[in-house]
């Protein structure tokens, strides 16, 4: 279970660039629960990510993960707790080192590291039974530089590598949207089936609307900083993007003018 | 070039050797700009000439050496991670407060250490004069183990945690990898091997000179780019290799150049020199690119 309790970040306080992204932002995420996160440009859906994750931390509100009040912590402190795909193919994954190495990395997450052999004999085994499910041949180039991978390739193996260890909270940040759209579709389907498979809490922010309802079981919007939105269960289900945007109108009393998130 | 001065080239060299796997780890694998460098080379230089000519064991005093030259890099690094001072200003604040502490260590500005016991000492002939032979072999078997340990650490859970950690520091966090400690461990590494090299070199100069260490940097950055034009950078105990060849490869182009009368160049012109060859070893990578480039043009 994951628990945000009234996050506020202001970037640039006191300066003519202040700029306040999280206001007010609660949210409880029950565990086994997939949630889709929507909102147009500066909504503070990636704030609100990195604010879980650690990689900046809240002016004020808290933040727990199973109980364990996470506020304080810093990424690497709550990594094992915590896993990560990154928008950017890049940024997921190293480039200078090989697959079984990025793999191996991730193998130790959220626990100490000694001087044993990083790839050991039986992660490889383990390693190359992973990547054969994807089926993208990558199961016989462990000892490839990650950087020969188109990014498709590396966001799967990114997703790969969050599933490894055991966390209580994937967080999957518009993680197709540097991709093609067959790419992304791929890249979607597995992102459900590990998240099935493994029975992850996890949260998905997305651009698209149609994404947003048809992964996951819950949809939340994020409106200038705060949660707007809410659906689950049958009245998510029956829901289409007309009714998604409507409601969002109704609930605002505005116009949503962000073309991008209009799309698809 | 007679046999003796290449073996002193190749001597020098090796030494450097070390300097240059140090300055691997800093500049290349956690991409640190570290200039401590001039300043750890001659701490361990001074640390092992105190300790030699007070009685010391010499391998006892190499190994003190390495401890002084590891707090010094910690210290860069803590002065970055911790207090937030630019990685290569914080390297240049400890290199020149260690110029300091190094006269405060030797007590003057320059030690000798002829006639006293080296780690070189042992292996020497008393009745025929090998020291030029014996001097590198025992800097070779030194720089062959660091080499090895290197490579079998950088294969390590830790030693791959302190890649990642310069390679791609966000991952390496998501991963539960503790950048700032990597970072540290990483630099003190660095500048324990560094002041180490600085340990041998007053044991084969006969001495220890406060103002050795100008230009230590330069010439570990100018092995390890060398090394890096020579061999391809697949593996890493291939980038290890190379590091180390760069190192012996500068060392006997600075004397094939000293000593070519024609050329005309003299010691005094050495820092010169390196600068001309380490910007070649910079440009020669890009004009190697143009002339594939062009011929792939013609093929096509």
């Amino acid at each position: 279970m994951m628990r945000a309790d009234n996050l506020f970040k202001t970037f640039n306080p006191g300066t003519p660039l202040e700029n306040p992204v999280l206001r007010g932002l609660s949210l409880t995420i029950e565990s086994g629960q997939f949630v889709t996160v929507i909102g147009s440009n500066g909504a503070g859906k990636s704030t609100f990510l990195n604010a879980i994750s650690g990689d900046i931390s809240p002016d004020s509100g808290s933040l727990s993960i199973d109980g364990q009040d996470v506020t304080r912590q810093s990424a690497w402190q709550r990594a094992a707790l915590v896993a990560r795909v990154f928008q950017d193919p890049l940024a997921g994954t190293c480039e200078g080192l090989t697959i079984e190495e990025n793999l191996a990395l991730a193998m130790q997450r959220g626990q100490g590291r000694g001087l044993s052999r990083a790839v050991k004999a039986s992660y490889r085994e383990a390693f190359r039974d992973k990547l054969s499910t994807l089926k993208l041949g990558l199961e016989n180039r462990l000892g490839d530089r990650m950087g020969l991978l188109s990014g498709g390739q590396r966001q799967a193996v990114s997703l790969l590598m969050a599933s490894l260890q055991p966390s209580r909270l994937l967080l999957l940040d518009e993680h197709t949207a540097a991709l093609d759209p067959k790419t992304a579709a791929f890249v979607l389907e597995l992102t459900d089936r590990i998240v099935t498979e493994n029975k992850l809490t996890a949260l998905m922010v997305t651009h698209s609307m149609r994404q947003a309802l048809d992964h996951g079981h819950r949809t939340v919007m994020l409106h200038q900083g705060r949660v707007v939105l809410d659906v689950s269960g049958d009245s998510r289900s029956r829901m289409d993007v007309p009714d998604l945007l409507a409601m969002f109108e109704q609930t605002r009393g505005e116009k949503l003018d962000d073309d991008a998130l209009l799309l698809g | 070039m007679s046999l003796i001065s290449m073996m002193g080239a190749l001597e020098i060299g090796l030494i450097f050797a070390l300097v240059a796997l140090g300055v691997l780890i800093s500049f290349r694998l956690l991409n640190f700009p570290d200039l401590t460098a001039d300043g750890s080379f001659p701490l361990g230089g001074a640390v092992a000439a105190v300790l030699i000519a007070g009685g010391h064991d010499p391998w006892l005093a190499c190994g003190l050496a390495a401890i002084a030259g590891a707090a010094a890099g910690w210290l860069t690094a803590w002065l970055n991670v911790r207090l937030g001072i630019l990685q290569l200003l914080a390297s240049i604040l400890v290199m020149i407060a260690l110029y300091s502490i190094n006269l405060r260590i030797m007590g003057a500005p320059n030690i000798a250490l002829i006639g006293l016991p080296t780690v070189f000492t042992p292996f020497i002939s008393t009745v025929n004069d090998n020291g030029w032979l014996i001097q590198p072999a025992v800097l070779a078997v030194v720089v062959v183990i660091a080499k090895l340990l290197l490579d079998a650490f950088f294969a390590s859970e830790t030693g791959l945690a302190l890649r990642a950690t310069g390679a791609n520091p966000r991952m390496a966090r998501a991963q539960g990898i503790s950048t700032d400690r990597m970072t540290l461990a990483g630099m003190a590494l660095s500048n324990a091997l560094i002041a180490l090299a600085g340990a041998l070199y007053v044991q084969t100069q006969g001495g220890a000179d406060i103002s050795m260490g100008i230009g230590t940097i330069v010439v570990g950055l100018a092995a390890v780019i060398i090394g890096e034009t020579l061999l391809p950078p697949r593996t890493l105990w291939l980038v290890t290799l190379a590091t180390v060849l760069g190192a012996l490869l500068y060392r006997l182009l600075i004397a094939l150049a000293l000593n070519a009368d024609f050329i005309g160049l003299q010691a005094q012109d050495l820092n010169l020199i390196t600068a001309v060859l380490v910007g070649l070893a910079l440009v020669l990578p890009k004009i190697k690119g143009k002339l594939r480039n062009k011929q792939g043009g013609k093929t096509a």
